[in-house]
């Protein structure tokens, strides 16, 4: 299915990626490509096929509801770009 | 010989007959590191940390204390969290972070003794098969085509460990695997990669690419040093909830080279249009070599194998697009300066723009658009369920009484650098037509080197397993490489 400058503007607003308007055409076309590889599949009779969501069959894994970890504020903000008050530090987002 | 030319095993037989130490086998190897900077294949380097780990060693030599890889210097691809070293995953939007833990695999590594050399090069967020879309550079091979001096990739996504360890920077190196990351490179660099099955090592601390296909290995200079380096990385973690409970097998005790008896299947669907007469021939003497060594070789169907690769290029990018949701500037790496008036979605958009190069920015895109309402279903849902299909038939094979399944590891040697550019990103991902059917049924399976090609370049023969069976396909190797004799390295240029 060939995608339009509509469709690959969407679909780099929905991954957050900054695509410049004079772009979005070769973006569409180079996208398209990659889904025309993909259309393979249609051609392949999966009726009654479960999909696959677990690749190793085994019961999840559960642990004890408890605190293991913690109080390593000073540690999870060591990598951030802007860090204020021990909070990560963004734009306004609420007006 | 020089120290850093050893192979694990036998360093490790020196170095607690106490004839070697650590510590001069480290400074072997820092100094051939330093001495490669034209193949680009270390990052960041470790020397003070290998020195400390390499005292440490020496120490516990002396005490008798030697676990498997005491003393044992080896790289780290740069997609492992180690404690404090910088941990970029081959992109910018990783620029100065430097992860405040340690990936589980790296802890058992240095706890079994190992020193750490320092970072290696690798494909960004290790989506790729030439080392070219790092943001370091691309990785060169230490192998040349005979009488031509032009740049050879080693592969990807593992390029920086397979150029380290042909090369003799490092007596072996982590990889991981998610569409034959270990097993390409390993190929195309003459060295063995062996890709665990799904769930034998644990995935915390490792920069997720896609979950459900991901898996670290060893790579290494022969069958016994991946033997050896596996049974070091793996082993069940809580904090991995794939992670397979299961008792870890001495893995180099399976390495008898007795495989009279097994069974080893031919997939005649890997037989595809234009494979090059010199990847058949070696396809054929690697059925010969297992043969004279007393296996049955049978041929086998795998009849869904044709849609392996367009079901990876929408699971892998669907999962990356989720996992990679997390680079938005706010919490570690690189954040876009903002112009006045612009809010938090610019701060995402421009962020991600900068910092993810095109090959990592294309594949969130398509994972977006294949998750996105209306095309779920039809890419998505398919796919998953066409991996249900591509899994049943090795199910198939295997319920058959087939012990290992053997194809070329990669459909041609290695190319040049740059001479996939004006290729389209479909070309390049047919490079793992042979490798991502076993990621897709998560799978164990090991590239061994068997031979050159007419140029002069390693090609590699891949053995597939059964889930858990990684000694007996390590066995299977091993009687490949002692047929194969290959031996091979890379004439120094560099």
């Amino acid at each position: 299915m060939a995608i339009d400058i509509d469709t690959a503007r969407k679909a780099a607003h929905l991954a957050r990626i900054r695509v410049e308007e004079g772009d979005l055409a070769a973006l569409a076309a180079e996208l398209s490509g990659i889904l025309g590889f993909m259309e393979e599949l249609a051609s392949v009779d999966v009726t009654g096929v479960e999909p696959m969501t677990a690749v190793t069959p085994m019961p999840l894994q559960t642990r004890d509801d408890a605190v293991t970890d913690g109080g390593d504020a000073a540690r999870v903000l060591a990598n951030a770009p802007l860090a204020r008050d021990g909070f990560f530090a963004v734009p306004k987002v609420v007006e | 010989m020089t120290l850093n030319a050893l192979t694990i095993a036998a360093a490790r037989d020196l170095l607690r007959a106490r004839k070697i130490t650590a510590a001069e086998l480290a400074e072997a190897c820092l100094s051939a590191m330093a001495a490669a900077g034209a193949l680009n294949a270390v990052v960041h380097l470790t020397p003070d940390l290998a020195r400390a780990q390499a005292a440490a060693a020496d120490a516990r030599l002396a005490a008798g204390d030697a676990p498997a890889l005491c003393g044992i210097p080896i790289g780290i691809k740069d997609l492992f969290c180690v404690e404090g070293v910088a941990t970029q995953a081959g992109s910018r939007i990783l620029e100065g972070f430097r992860p405040p833990y340690e990936s589980t695999v790296t802890a058992r590594l240095w706890s079994a003794g190992a020193v750490c050399l320092g970072k290696l090069n690798m494909d960004e967020f290790a989506m790729g098969s030439s080392n070219e879309t790092s943001v370091y550079g691309p990785a060169i091979s230490p192998w040349r085509r005979a009488g031509d001096t032009a740049p050879l990739t080693p592969g990807g996504s593992s390029g920086g460990s397979a150029s380290a360890v042909a090369a003799d920077l490092c007596l072996g190196a982590t990889g991981t695997d998610t569409g034959g990351s270990i097993r390409q490179p390993a190929a195309f660099t003459g060295i063995v990669g062996l890709k665990p099955t799904y769930g034998r090592v644990s995935r915390w601390g490792i920069v997720a690419f896609a979950s459900s296909l991901d898996q670290a290995g060893p790579m290494t200079k022969s069958v016994r040093d991946a033997a050896i380096m596996l049974g070091a990385m793996a082993g069940h973690d809580p904090r991995d909830s794939t992670s397979a409970d299961r008792t870890v097998p001495d893995f180099e005790a399976a390495l008898t080279g007795d495989i009279r008896g097994a069974r080893i299947g031919i997939p005649r669907e890997y037989r595809v249009d234009g494979m090059p007469g010199e990847i058949e021939a070696l396809w054929t003497r690697g059925a010969e070599m297992l043969r004279d060594a007393g296996a049955e070789v049978v041929d086998v169907s795998l009849p869904h194998t044709r849609y392996a690769l367009p079901a990876y290029y929408v699971i892998a990018p669907a999962e990356a697009s989720s996992n990679l949701a997390r680079y938005d500037g706010v919490r570690y790496g690189r954040r876009a300066e903002l112009s006045p008036g612009e809010g938090i979605v610019d701060l995402y958009e421009k962020t991600r723009a900068e910092g993810f190069g095109p090959e990592v920015r294309r594949r969130i895109m398509i994972g977006a658009y294949v998750l996105s309402a209306g095309f779920y279903d039809a890419y998505y849902l398919r796919a998953q369920k066409v991996r249900t299909l591509i899994r049943r038939d090795f199910e198939t094979v295997f319920a058959g009484g087939v012990d290992a399944i053997l194809t070329p590891a990669t459909p041609s040697a290695a190319f040049g650098i740059g001479e996939m550019a004006g290729a389209d990103p479909v070309q390049m991902y047919l490079n793992d037509v042979f490798t991502v059917t076993v990621n897709l049924a998560g799978l164990p399976a090991l590239a061994v080197p068997a031979g050159l090609d007419g140029t002069g370049l390693p090609l590699g023969l891949q053995l597939i397993g059964r889930p858990w069976e990684e000694g007996g396909l390590l066995n299977t190797g091993l009687a490949i490489e002692r047929a194969a004799g290959f031996g091979a390295k890379a004439a120094r240029w560099w």
